[in-house]
């Protein structure tokens, strides 16, 4: 049964990923990937199109975790360009204090960038999105707020809904406490998915979004004026790798024809046809490349899924062929990384269960410790080794799931049958022959059940591996989070939820199986 | 023939065994009778390896213990412990047949459903159940089933009878001395039950505190105690009275 799920999924990745694999190194398409928000899926998007409208050869890889994962696979050429922002660059890659001079930035940027890493910034693209502190229109009224002053004045009465990121970075809320002695009565953590209706509902009062997000104009909202200064100019730029410019000097040409072509109104424009009106990507790029006089590759045709409006039922039986091949990407990382961590963890168990005890101990709260290394840390630290996609995602499994394996097999073996264990030994049978006759079958179901408890997180975790390219039902899930598609998101999140209920019921049943009899 | 010379066993500051010997002739069985901590199952262990003692001489069949392979001489000896010896994911007659099994004979079930006849049990009925389903005076019955089933010259028991009801401890002590008279087995058995140690050994050993205090028959004990503890224990026994 498992073997047979197995070839199964390992079909279902195999078939797609051979024609990438058939094609010659020096033809390997380009590499296009975005960050996990709406504008960074279209401006790859259209980066694409732009590529395959004059016959170049791309490969798409959406959604890429954050800045630190998205950079790091460019700067160790395992993806050749994204759409980046300079103040980005600038503080959080650079890690410079602000300055607010946009041409500086760039100059800044693109010197330190090729210096450092031989990484280049096309001129930029037109636009800029910076940081947009927004409120609701009667709040504004209200209170009497235009700019980021009025609102330092007001803030005690109000409550805040802020990035994490946001929350954190120094261009973000610390630094406008220090600029603004911006105060709110209170700040919570909102993800991009939901900060706009929990504004619009009144769950929060200010918010921090982008200046070119559609919902701005959606929800009527106020953008506040940051009259000292203090956001740092994030001019949206393509970013690119060294190997693109040494390879594929045309298609580093053929990104330049987008420089300077896009303004921050049809930058919005586009992006509100994305995120509140829930057209396609690939639809929305293809037009606006083709209001710039650009033609695009047209017409991708996987790419026209039903308006929001239908429902949740008829939008997973439409996309029940790309369902089933993520939901088989999803079994196979798990599967995969499963039997890897098995193959090193029950031995490992096996042997701390016969050490002395004390260093036993240890060495299985050290695995452990792998355990809280947070998801996305854990795929940034990968990049350098293993580059991005599906190897450095079955690293990542295979560590979370060693754990609860080593952890349940050494406390299994230790402790199985003591009685049985000592009348073993007395009665003749060698240290192997105890090991193997008493307290491995005596210890299987707990093994199993570490086995057990692994794939569960597994399949949660393996979400993840969406921010690093590694496909899988995280795919849906984190572009639904982008683009604000709460059907999106179901369509990656139910099937792995009833995902992680089937590989627990399989289980479930492996273990009673491998229960020996006498046990009852 | 078991002998052990001036054994010492320590566990940390704790003596365990404090200079002793004793001897046990081909076909004699020895108690050793004491309280708990007096040092009578880490005797009991020298015999078979499962200890090893820090200074002193263990000889078994005249061979130093010492320079034997523990493995082959633990087959050599059988073994019953106080209860939940049994490897509860084999059968009866898997459990009964072990020792034969290890030792590579290729009756070994032949052996081990002797063994489980020899003890009471029908082997054709109970063989195929698993432990669990057994009464505990049933899974008694197979563990010293178990111990002969390779037939040993010398068995070492430590409390086989001590957790079960006084009905079923009579008939199990009445089965084992008969069976152990009959196959002419040398016996060490550890009890704290006089009764026990006067019903079925040749000599008693009494020890305390690591050291021995009188070994005797069970006539010459109860006659003759050498010291104060044997004569209280032998008084609070009630075992000279009727």
């Amino acid at each position: 049964m498992m073997r047979r799920i197995l070839a199964l999924a390992a079909l279902l990745v195999i078939l797609p990923a051979r024609s990438v694999g058939a094609q010659a190194a020096d033809a390997r398409p380009v590499v296009i990937a975005s960050k996990p928000f709406a504008e960074s899926y279209l401006l790859a998007e259209m980066f694409a199109q732009v590529l395959e409208g004059r016959g170049i050869a791309v490969e798409r890889r959406a959604g890429l975790g954050a800045t630190e994962i998205a950079f790091g696979a460019l700067r160790t050429g395992a993806i050749d360009v994204y759409p980046e922002y300079t103040g980005t660059g600038l503080l959080a890659i650079l890690g410079e204090p602000p300055r607010s001079d946009p041409a500086a930035v760039f100059g800044r940027v693109s010197r330190e960038f090729g210096r450092r890493w031989g990484v280049r910034w096309l001129p930029p693209l037109g636009f800029e999105n910076t940081y947009a502190i927004a409120v609701r229109k009667e709040t504004a009224e209200r209170y009497g707020l235009r700019t980021l002053t009025d609102l330092a004045r007001a803030a005690p009465q109000l409550r805040a809904g802020f990035t994490p990121d946001f929350i954190g970075r120094e261009d973000g809320l610390p630094g406008l406490r220090a600029a603004y002695g911006l105060r709110p009565r209170s700040v919570r953590p909102l993800v991009q998915a939901v900060k706009y209706r929990a504004l619009a509902e009144g769950a929060v009062d200010v918010i921090d979004g982008y200046s070119t997000d559609g919902l701005i104009d959606r929800y009527g909202l106020v953008v506040l004026e940051d009259d000292r200064g203090f956001f740092p100019p994030y001019e949206a730029a393509a970013l690119v790798s060294a190997r693109l410019q040494r390879d594929r000097p045309d298609a580093v040409a053929v990104l330049t024809t987008l420089s300077g072509r896009l303004d921050v109104r049809t930058m919005r424009a586009l992006n509100r046809r994305v995120e509140v009106d829930g057209e396609p990507v690939a639809r929305v790029a293809a037009d606006g490349l083709r209001e710039l006089g650009l033609a695009g590759a047209l017409d991708r045709g996987d790419a026209a899924p039903a308006a929001r409006g239908g429902s949740l039922g008829a939008y997973l039986w439409e996309r029940r062929g790309a369902l089933a091949r993520l939901t088989g990407r999803h079994l196979l990382l798990v599967a995969l990384s499963l039997l890897a961590a098995a193959a090193v963890a029950v031995p490992l168990g096996v042997m701390l269960g016969r050490a002395r005890a004390g260093a036993a101990e240890g060495t299985v709260r050290a695995v452990g410790v792998l355990q809280t290394i947070p998801g996305i840390a854990l795929l940034a630290f990968m990049i350098p080794l293993l580059g991005i996609g599906m190897v450095p995602a079955l690293a990542a499994l295979f560590l979370y799931s060693l754990y609860p394996i080593v952890r349940n097999t050494y406390t299994g073996v230790r402790d199985a049958g003591p009685e049985a264990v000592e009348a073993a030994r007395a009665l003749g049978m060698s240290d192997a022959q105890v090991l193997r006759h008493v307290r491995l079958p005596l210890a299987a179901p707990s093994i199993m059940a570490g086995v057990r408890t692994s794939a569960v997180i597994a399949v949660g975790t393996a979400t993840l591996a969406a921010f690093i390219g590694a496909g899988g039902l995280g795919d849906p899930i984190v572009a639904g989070l982008a683009l604000s598609d709460t059907r999106m998101i179901l369509s990656g999140a139910i099937p792995a939820a009833l995902l992680a209920l089937l590989v627990d019921a399989a289980l479930a049943l492996a273990e009673r199986r491998v229960r020996p009899r006498g046990l009852g | 023939m078991l002998a052990a010379e001036g054994v010492v066993k320590r566990y940390g500051g704790v003596v365990a065994l404090e200079g002793v010997s004793i001897r046990a002739a081909a076909g004699e069985c020895v108690a050793l009778v004491g309280e708990s901590g007096s040092g009578k199952t880490t005797l009991l262990r020298c015999f078979n390896r499962m200890t090893t003692p820090d200074a002193g001489r263990v000889t078994v069949e005249g061979a130093d213990v010492a320079s034997a392979d523990a493995v082959d001489l633990r087959r050599r000896i059988g073994y019953v412990q106080q209860e939940g010896g049994l490897l509860p994911h084999w059968t009866v007659l898997r459990n009964a047949s072990l020792v034969p099994w290890l030792r590579g004979e290729a009756d070994a079930e032949a052996k081990g459903a002797a063994a489980l006849e020899w003890v009471g049990l029908d082997a054709a009925e109970l063989g195929g159940r698993w432990p669990r389903e057994l009464s505990g005076g049933q899974r008694q019955r197979v563990a010293i089933a178990r111990s002969l089933a390779a037939r040993p010259g010398i068995v070492l028991l430590d409390e086989p009878f001590g957790a079960l009801d006084a009905i079923t401890r009579a008939d199990l002590q009445d089965a084992f001395g008969t069976l152990r008279r009959e196959l002419g087995i040398t016996a060490l058995l550890v009890t704290h039950d006089l009764h026990e140690a006067a019903l079925l050994a040749d000599r008693i050993a009494v020890l305390r505190r690591g050291r021995i205090e009188q070994v005797a028959s069970p006539e010459a004990l109860v006659r003759a105690p050498e010291t104060e503890y044997v004569a209280g224990l032998v008084a609070r026994s009630r075992l000279g009275a009727g």
